[in-house]
């Protein structure tokens, strides 16, 4: 008796075709990338890297980052908290709302972005009016990275809170509990495998994030620079081995997020084992 | 401590009405069973008196536990435990913690020291036969054994009402007569006044005493299980608490009739549907002058007390059932597709202003 699709020959040649993939579009360009940084010396990568402008970039890109995980962690749960615990009119639309960072291109966010906030924008035109600039500088940075990361930690956490139904919070305040103390001691604990995904997975995409910002950025060498919108500007000027430099970074912080992603997912298969 | 409610209504938007206004009084120390299909609202009822779900606001309903208006009083300030079908406890949590929870979360003044909290949680346990599972997350523990600490739970902070959500629902059988029975101790011994939810009745009937059965978020008839069983006050309170026989037929001169069939009743003339539990079927090898209705057997299930014998024929619309002792089974050499006459011992009737007549047929 076999399964379908369960012969050897089938087998083996859907297992190569899936390695040969793999190898030729996810590994390849890595070890190419490591390559091209190094090509000409540990050295003149070292040199690269600890450039003033790309020092900057890396200080850009991290403080971005920072600012934004909070900002996406507290409309994450607070919108998941919304959206599985109470009955509204237009509760479905909203869930629907999450998806639209997600649908729209960045670099389309960007654009719109500048035409609101820019000088000439709706909004813009008053802010500027004030004295205050959003757009070409790092707010307007912040706000591109948080419209597009926004919907990670949410999108992670509804189907979990969906699924845990809210039993053990009725629980929790029919003996009596405050409503701080319900989230702190009963729903944070629930979620906080999922939380944790969701950050990482809002960290990667705040670090990697190219379109949305290079459209609001107005590409400052020095101060308005993040690391991917370095990386092209040194393209752009025939510094192969610089712009590699900083994909270089850029692959190492990814693959440090690939591997926190990990050691989470076996954290969680271990914790389902056993409790 | 007694609660009290009068005129709790509650419908959800498009959804319609999950409860009609209903009134119900439970004295202090009571145990009393709420008793219904899915869907005829006992557990709206139980979840507004909880205070985890809100009434209408028209008609205004009040709910009172003792002399005290709960109806705007919020679920964490009502004092009440509560006791969820599926446990509910916090999965990330040691059996301990659980039944802690109630008294780590009191304000810092009503709080008991650390060592006392310990004392009493263990306490509780003993008293749940849980003392060695303290240190135990749900996720190890059987569902009996994860029912009992989320009534240990319930009452650690010695609730006065305690609410219990079809507690024994997702058990299996043996479990669950294990703890109906244990709960049933445990209310004597500690005096609360409880009320629960369930959908069987044998479990409403046997554990409290009073059950309210509700349809269609009314409540039909709230008695004592034995008044319940003798005198139901209509017909879907008859057919809710046990195994019902229809026999519907034409009624001419004293005489139903229906197919073949007949029967001799002290009837005025006219469509008629008479209704008979089991026990009440007597099956014999010939007809009496007064009942001829000849039947089939269709089946035998002698597992139990009792034999459950499944009966057919042509004039009726669905099978019948009737129980037998083991004797008069033994007696009547019972088999399959054997033909044999049913012998009312007595017949119940409700009339359409649900008053209900019965009758002893002649034996």
């Amino acid at each position: 008796m076999q399964r379908v699709g369960d012969s050897p020959a089938v087998r083996r040649l859907l297992v190569a075709a899936a390695v040969l993939l793999a190898a030729l579009f996810l590994l390849l360009p890595l070890v190419a990338i490591f390559a091209q940084a190094f090509s000409q010396g540990v050295g003149v990568f070292w040199a690269n890297v600890s450039d003033n402008y790309t020092l900057a970039a890396i200080g850009l890109t991290l403080f971005i980052a920072a600012m934004t995980i909070p900002v996406c962690l507290v409309f994450g749960v607070a919108l998941a908290w919304l959206v599985t615990r109470f009955q509204f009119p237009g509760r479905r639309l909203l869930q629907t709302l999450i998806d639209i960072p997600f649908a729209v291109s960045p670099v389309v966010a960007g654009l719109v972005y500048l035409l609101l906030y820019g000088r000439n924008g709706w909004v813009g035109g008053w802010l500027d009016a004030q004295d205050i600039q959003l757009m070409f500088a790092w707010p307007g940075i912040l706000m591109v990275t948080v419209f597009v990361t926004s919907p990670f930690v949410a999108r992670e956490l509804i189907p979990l809170m969906q699924a845990q139904g809210s039993r053990e919070e009725e629980a929790a305040v029919t003996l009596g509990a405050p409503g701080w103390t319900i989230f702190r001691r009963v729903t944070l604990p629930n979620i906080r495998w999922a939380l944790l995904y969701g950050v990482i997975l809002t960290n990667a995409r705040a670090v990697g994030e190219f379109g949305a910002v290079s459209v609001v950025s107005g590409a400052i060498r020095g101060e308005t620079m993040t690391l991917p919108l370095h990386l092209e500007q040194l393209y752009q000027d025939y510094n192969a081995v610089g712009a590699f430099s900083s994909a270089a970074l850029l692959a190492l912080i990814a693959l440090f997020t690939l591997a926190a992603k990990a050691g989470l997912e076996w954290r969680i298969a271990r914790q389902e084992v056993s409790p | 401590m007694s609660i009290r409610l009068t005129d709790i209504a509650k419908h959800y938007g498009r959804a319609g009405r999950a409860l009609e206004p209903v009134s119900l009084e439970i004295a202090e120390g009571e145990l009393v069973g709420l008793l219904g299909p899915s869907g005829s609202g006992k557990t709206t009822l139980l979840r507004i008196i909880a205070g985890l779900e809100a009434p209408d606001r028209a008609p205004a309903g009040r709910i009172l536990f003792g002399d005290r208006d709960v109806t705007d009083v919020h679920v964490r300030d009502r004092r009440i435990g509560f006791v969820f079908q599926h446990y509910a406890l916090f999965r990330h949590m040691t059996v301990f913690d659980n039944v802690a929870f109630g008294l780590t979360v009191l304000p810092r003044r009503e709080r008991p020291s650390s060592g006392e909290i310990r004392a009493r949680v263990h306490r509780l346990l003993e008293m749940v036969q849980l003392e060695h599972f303290a240190s135990r997350y749900p996720a190890q523990l059987s569902g009996g054994q994860q029912q009992r600490v989320s009534l240990a739970r319930a009452l650690a902070l010695r609730p006065d009402v305690l609410l219990l959500d079809e507690p024994f629902g997702a058990l299996d059988a043996k479990v669950r007569q294990e703890l109906r029975r244990w709960l049933r101790q445990l209310h004597d011994e500690l005096g609360f006044t409880s009320l629960f939810v369930t959908h069987d009745q044998e479990e409403a009937l046997e554990v409290s005493d009073r059950v309210a059965v509700m349809s269609h978020g009314r409540i039909e008839q709230i008695d004592t299980p034995d008044a319940l069983y003798r005198t139901p006050a209509n017909r879907f309170v008859f057919e809710f608490l046990g195994d019902v026989n229809h026999l519907e037929g034409e009624v001419r001169n004293g005489v139903l009739t229906c197919g073949e069939a007949h029967l001799a009743v002290a009837l005025p003339d006219g469509p008629e549907e008479l209704l008979l539990r089991p026990h009440e079927v007597r099956l014999a090898q010939a007809p009496t002058p007064e009942a001829r209705l000849p039947v089939t057997v269709t089946a035998i299930s002698p597992v139990g007390a009792e034999v459950r014998v499944e009966i057919a024929a042509d004039w009726l619309v669905e099978p019948w059932l009737a129980t037998l002792r083991h004797a008069d089974y033994e007696r009547l050499e019972l088999r399959r597709g054997q033909r044999l006459f049913v012998i009312p011992r007595r017949w119940h009737r409700f009339s359409a202003d649900a008053t209900q007549q019965r009758q002893p047929a002649a034996a």
